[in-house]
């Protein structure tokens, strides 16, 4: 069976032009990036380049990137680093729609650290409420961490106003950018961050490597303690293989950054017009323009996300869903419930998210397959009558 | 992704006894829109008190669908007071067996058919013993001290499984905590 893949922001494909730039490091060159030989410097070397590609995708400078296993190391190393620079600050803020990395990271914070967290709310559209994050930034604030755009329904935040906030506050500002990193432009000089978390597997580089940006000046604690690598930054030796692949995906990204708002989006679009014109009462998830262009999290109401997913998976296409009931938990995701999307549709949301892989023919086939399968299961809803919800 | 059983996928995906149903007289309903899933359970007793027809709508995930289409398979010929002595592994097993997460599913079923039998019989379900502790999903002291000792749960977590409490917005938790150490306390001292 052919597989559609539109789980985008879960995980994408290893570009071809990625695996090829990795190969050689499987094999031939195994040789210790930090080794006082030709032979282990050779992966030195390619190391290097790939710092300044990956430079090159956000305007840093190469000394300012720091390579790390995932995103959620880069998220707790920027935390931990900043709360470390200030022991004296016991307030730290977050928003209340942030991935995992961030929120389980900030409670932990307040459960055995004594922090005091403001969980910055957002409104209906998922929009950060920025009256509530600047009234609550003060002398005692040690780090405000707010993620670029949301896994879930790809709703952006203002960054750059932000940071400038935080800025004339003396407050460290981090981001989590991990799911705006080759989706939308990302230029750390004027957005002004003090550190940037981007992860390999979302933009088409492999699992387990991630990138931490830090601004050239600030003062660092690394989380991982260890050799010298990373410039002291962050011990270990290097994931050679991978960060070269993401050195080359980080490249790649930036060359097809026009194709994200122009055709992406473009099928982004028509796959949301043609579901909401197609089937009755189903509802997008966050704010229509201030989101990525790839991302699509629509409700179904009268229907639950498992089932519309096992269904879908029969056709071969891949998709997330909003409700947790596939992780476990049974409430909704904790991102449509800070919007206070509504249950009817909350438990039946769907997340489809895009990369430039995909194709026309892809998503007329997800339109085909999913009007029946809301028909279906909302044959059997006793929340659904006469084509409506009761 | 669940580890669901050919059984379970093949509830889900082909249901049986789908939609209302037409000279039903005894409805069960259980769930919510707001908990994520809801059964209604209709069923056609003759006057000899057997399930002669049954069929179920439900909202939920494929093992809330597998547990109504299997528990409508399981009651249909049954006489009411066999079917009351269903429990919900009786539908777990039919099905094969359900992910521990997903016990609540036959649970669900289980207690709509309760409902539709007093309904039949015309009992007011009368309030439950005990205290309710869970108030997202109205489940008391009682029942889950029921499900921690029949079971063998040993953790807050078994507990939302089985019976939802503590899975909505989690402040019984602790409360839950502590009823499964007094389950377990009780235990050691009778042994
Ligand atoms: C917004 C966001 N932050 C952090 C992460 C974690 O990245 P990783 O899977 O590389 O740890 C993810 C992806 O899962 C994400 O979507």
């Amino acid at each position: 069976m052919k597989i559609v893949y539109t789980d985008n922001n879960a995980t994408t494909k290893v570009a071809d032009e990625v695996i090829q730039e990795m190969l050689p490091y499987f094999g031939e060159f195994y040789g210790n990036p930090s080794s006082m030989h030709t032979f282990g410097d050779q992966v030195g070397k390619k190391i290097k380049e790939a710092r300044q590609r990956v430079a090159d995708l956000i305007n840093a400078d190469p000394d300012e990137i720091v390579f790390t296993s995932c995103g959620t190391e880069s998220d707790n190393s920027a935390v931990y680093s900043a709360i470390n620079a200030y022991p004296g600050r016991k307030h730290i803020i977050t928003s209340n729609v942030e991935h995992p990395a961030i929120n389980n990271l900030f409670k932990l914070l307040k459960r055995t650290k004594g922090y005091e967290v403001t969980f910055v709310p957002v409104d209906k559209k998922g929009l950060l409420s920025l009256d509530v994050l600047y009234k609550s930034l003060s002398d005692n604030t040690a780090v405000v961490s707010l993620m670029w755009a949301n896994n879930e329904t790809g709703v952006l935040f203002p960054i750059e106003e932000i940071a400038q906030k935080t800025r004339e506050k003396g407050i460290l500002f981090h981001t989590d950018a991990v799911q705006a990193a080759g989706k939308v432009p990302i230029d750390v000089r004027t957005a002004g961050v003090d550190m940037l978390s981007l992860s390999g597997h979302k933009i088409h580089a492999p699992k387990g490597v991630g990138v931490l940006y830090i601004k050239k000046g600030l003062k660092f604690s690394p989380f991982l303690i260890g050799g010298h690598q990373e410039k002291g930054r962050r011990g270990g030796t290097e994931n050679s293989v991978s960060i070269i692949g993401l050195g080359k995906a980080a490249e790649l990204a930036k060359e097809h950054l026009p194709l994200m708002d122009t055709r992406v989006r473009g099928l982004r679009d028509y796959l949301q017009n043609a579901l909401l014109e197609k089937i009755s009462s189903c509802s997008v998830n966050g704010d229509l323009e201030k989101r990525l262009p790839n991302t699509l999290s629509i409700g179904f109401d009268a229907v639950e996300g498992e089932s519309i997913l096992l269904m879908l998976d029969r056709e071969g296409i891949c998709a997330s869903s909003g409700s947790a009931c596939t992780s476990g938990s049974l409430d909704p995701s904790h991102v449509l419930m800070a919007m206070q999307v509504p249950f009817k549709s909350a438990h039946g949301s769907i997340r489809f998210s895009l990369s430039h892989y995909n194709t026309k023919e892809e998503m007329d086939h997800v339109i085909a397959a999913v009007v029946p399968v809301i028909e279906k299961l909302r044959a059997m809803s006793p929340f659904w009558k006469d084509g409506k919800v009761i | 992704m669940w580890d669901y059983t050919d059984k379970v996928k093949d509830h889900f995906l082909r249901p049986r006894n789908v939609g209302e149903l037409e000279g039903a007289n005894a409805i069960g309903e259980t769930g919510s829109l707001n908990c994520g899933d809801a059964l209604r359970l209709y069923l056609k007793v003759n006057e000899n008190e057997r399930i002669v027809d049954a069929s179920f709508m439900t909202f939920g995930c494929a093992s809330a669908v597998a547990s109504s289409s299997a528990l409508t398979e399981i009651i249909k010929g049954m006489t009411l007071t066999e079917a009351a002595k269903l429990t919900n592994e009786d539908i777990s097993d039919y099905l094969g067996g359900l992910p521990r997460e997903k016990m609540h599913c036959s649970v669900m079923g289980q207690s709509a058919l309760k409902k539709a039998i007093a309904n039949y019989r015309g009992i007011q379900i009368l309030e439950k013993p005990g205290q309710v502790v869970c108030e997202c999903f109205d489940v008391t002291d009682l029942e889950i001290t029921d499900a921690v000792k029949k079971n063998g749960l040993a953790t807050t977590e078994d507990v939302t499984n089985y019976l939802k409490a503590g899975g909505g917005c989690g402040k019984c938790l602790d409360r839950i905590e502590e009823l499964i150490e007094s389950v377990i306390l009780k235990d050691r001292m009778i042994k």
